[in-house]
């Protein structure tokens, strides 16, 4: 086989907590240095996932393997577990102080302590928080405990890192400062992770790839950029921002390119259709381009729609600007856009964006 | 009024003459109310952190009982464990009735759901994910209990105060199978009922004082310990 033997594995996995079952997953892949983000909503089984995969839940039915070693969970895997760590959404740290938490893990694989000690000062030091070694957990900030956690869990050295939103309990300026520390510390250590998160940020900075679960299930999988741009369902392009979602009818299809009616406007994407076919078109808010003048001889879009601006909401570095062209339409723009073109609801604007900007999948 | 002075009083003589019965009796109440405390912990934990980790049918009935059990009153106690020494009893080859033995016996049993009960209170009350987390961290079982106990140590020391607390103040129990006899079987609570009975107040304002002074001392040095261990 010249496949690269995958670093995790997972077949047909289903997992019943409470009585009820919160994950099935016919297939999941991890490679050697991969980092995987989860994404969902919240209580779609993305910590259940991270749990089976970690050997901490029992299985209903299905096997992973790790290294094609198959595994089996609680007690029995104490091995396997030793190449694995895990952060949690909350610290959980230990009612001691810094060193010996991030200590905790080599002292339970017996190292000695000479190696443990240059092993969680290193730790430390790469979390920037080897002035806080000897300060008492319950004394930390959010953000260092949180960086106390996985200073923990990369001092094992761990094969595989699984992180279970380890940015949401904390306040925006410290999620920005460990996001960034975890990316670099990601790469330069090579390890392979899993990370859960509902905010599309982190999946876009941290992941390789990005899998979409939706009710215990993984609804697509893929590199972020086709995910955010390729959705493969409605509930995926509503979760990864696509706010343009309409329903509509192939009125005719011509050489890669068709026309669908939606509220009565037509409206032209690249791809195959096959007339009369309902279809699910979607558009990204940052792909419609809004201007004063009719477009038509300056640009390529093919879609052109004269609108009233209904709403301006800013958000940040950018905003958002919700159009009425006979159809719900939402734009967004940076605030210099805003600021030059001197939108203010009521105003008349042209909003176009290109037939390859559209994205289409069959209604079922 | 004036029978309590006098009272204190004299209790403040006996005690400081170092009086030979009352030093006897205050020994032995020491000694049985701390085998049976240090009995019912060596029970009480592992049972209550058992029965906090575990899952198994029937678990909330046993957490019921043993809740139950905090409150047992020492003369029901008293009563049963009597009937399992009795010469006749399931026990009765022991031959322990009226003896230190039976006391202790009985104080355990007095104890033990008070130890369990706040042990499993104590582990449940931490993070619900700090299990999983020390297991994460590659604990085996073993380390998973012991970092477990170790993480509810202060709490569990509440559960050394009131087991000791419980035992040390109960006069039902001991004085229904230890018989109060003096020299063998004679701790502070059955003394004091008995000096009260015949009218020797001073006496018995005397041995309660040493009874309270012993209470307050051990559950002041286990209240500093848990102070200063107090986060913040």
């Amino acid at each position: 086989m010249s496949e690269i033997e995958p670093l995790l594995e997972v077949r047909n996995l289903v997992v019943a907590r409470g009585g009820s079952r919160v994950l099935q997953i016919p297939s999941f892949v991890l490679q050697a240095n991969e980092t995987v983000a989860l994404i969902g909503p919240n209580g779609t089984g993305k910590s259940s996932f991270l749990l089976a995969l970690a050997g901490l839940l029992p299985l209903e039915s299905g096997e992973i393997f790790f290294r094609q070693q198959a595994i089996v969970p609680g007690y029995a895997s104490t091995e396997y577990r030793r190449m694995l760590a895990m952060v949690f959404q909350e610290p959980l740290l230990f009612d001691t102080t810094v060193f010996d938490n991030v200590a905790v893990g080599l002292k339970l694989r017996h190292l000695g302590s000479r190696e443990i000690n240059e092993r969680v000062i290193a730790c430390l030091d790469r979390f920037r928080i080897a002035h806080l070694a000897e300060r008492s957990a319950r004394k930390l900030s959010g953000g260092e405990a949180q960086r106390t956690s996985l200073a923990r869990a990369f001092a094992t050295n761990p094969e595989i890192i699984l992180l279970d939103e380890p940015f949401v309990a904390l306040d925006p300026p410290a999620r920005q400062a460990l996001s960034d520390d975890l990316e670099k510390v990601l790469r330069e250590s090579g390890t392979a992770a899993i990370l859960t998160t509902h905010d599309q940020m982190d999946a876009l900075r941290l992941a390789d790839r990005m899998v979409v679960m939706q009710q215990g299930r993984i609804v697509q999988s893929g590199t972020p950029s086709s995910v955010n741009n390729q959705p493969a369902n409605e509930f995926v392009a509503t979760f990864v921002g696509m706010e343009n979602i309409f329903t509509g009818t192939v009125t005719e299809a011509d050489n890669g390119l068709f026309s669908v009616s939606v509220s009565g406007q037509s409206m032209e994407i690249m791809g195959d259709g096959v007339p009369q076919e309902s279809v699910v078109i979607c558009i990204r808010p940052e792909h419609v381009v809004i201007s004063l003048t009719n477009p038509e001889a300056t640009t390529s879009a093919r879609n052109i729609f004269p609108c009233t601006v209904c709403k301006i909401v800013q958000l940040g570095l950018f905003t958002k600007i919700y159009l009425d062209c006979g159809f719900s339409l939402v734009a967004s723009i940076t605030n210099q856009s805003l600021e030059s073109l001197e939108l203010q609801s009521g105003s008349r604007v042209f909003a176009s964006f290109k037939a390859t900007a559209v994205h289409v999948f069959r209604k079922g | 009024m004036g029978l309590f002075v006098e009272g204190i009083s004299k209790a403040w003589s006996l005690i400081v003459s170092l009086d030979a019965e009352v030093l006897a009796v205050t020994l032995l109440s020491l000694k049985i109310s701390c085998s049976a405390t240090f009995a019912s912990l060596v029970i009480g934990i592992p049972a209550g952190v058992f029965l906090a980790l575990s899952d198994f049918p029937g678990r909330r009935l046993v957490i019921s009982l043993v809740n139950t059990g905090m409150g047992l009153p020492p003369v029901v106690v008293g009563l049963f464990v009597t009937l399992f020494l009795w010469r006749n009893g399931p026990l009765g080859f022991l031959e322990i009735l009226y003896t230190p033995s039976a006391m202790v016996l009985a104080q355990a049993v007095i104890a033990t759901p008070i130890v369990t009960g706040i042990t499993v209170a104590s582990i449940q009350n931490l993070p619900a994910n700090l299990k999983l987390q020390v297991q994460a961290l590659g604990a085996t079982r073993l380390q998973t209990v012991w970092i477990l106990v170790r993480e509810a140590r202060l709490p569990l020391l509440a559960a050394v105060m009131a087991g000791f607390g419980g035992v040390i103040s109960e006069v039902g129990a001991s004085i229904m199978v230890g018989g109060n006899i003096k020299g063998q079987t004679r701790v502070l609570t059955t003394a004091t009922v008995m000096e009260t009975g015949k009218g020797n107040f001073d006496v018995a304002i005397a041995l309660s004082l040493i009874l309270l002074v012993l209470a307050f001392s051990v559950n002041y040095l286990l209240t500093v310990i848990q102070q200063r261990e107090r986060p913040r």
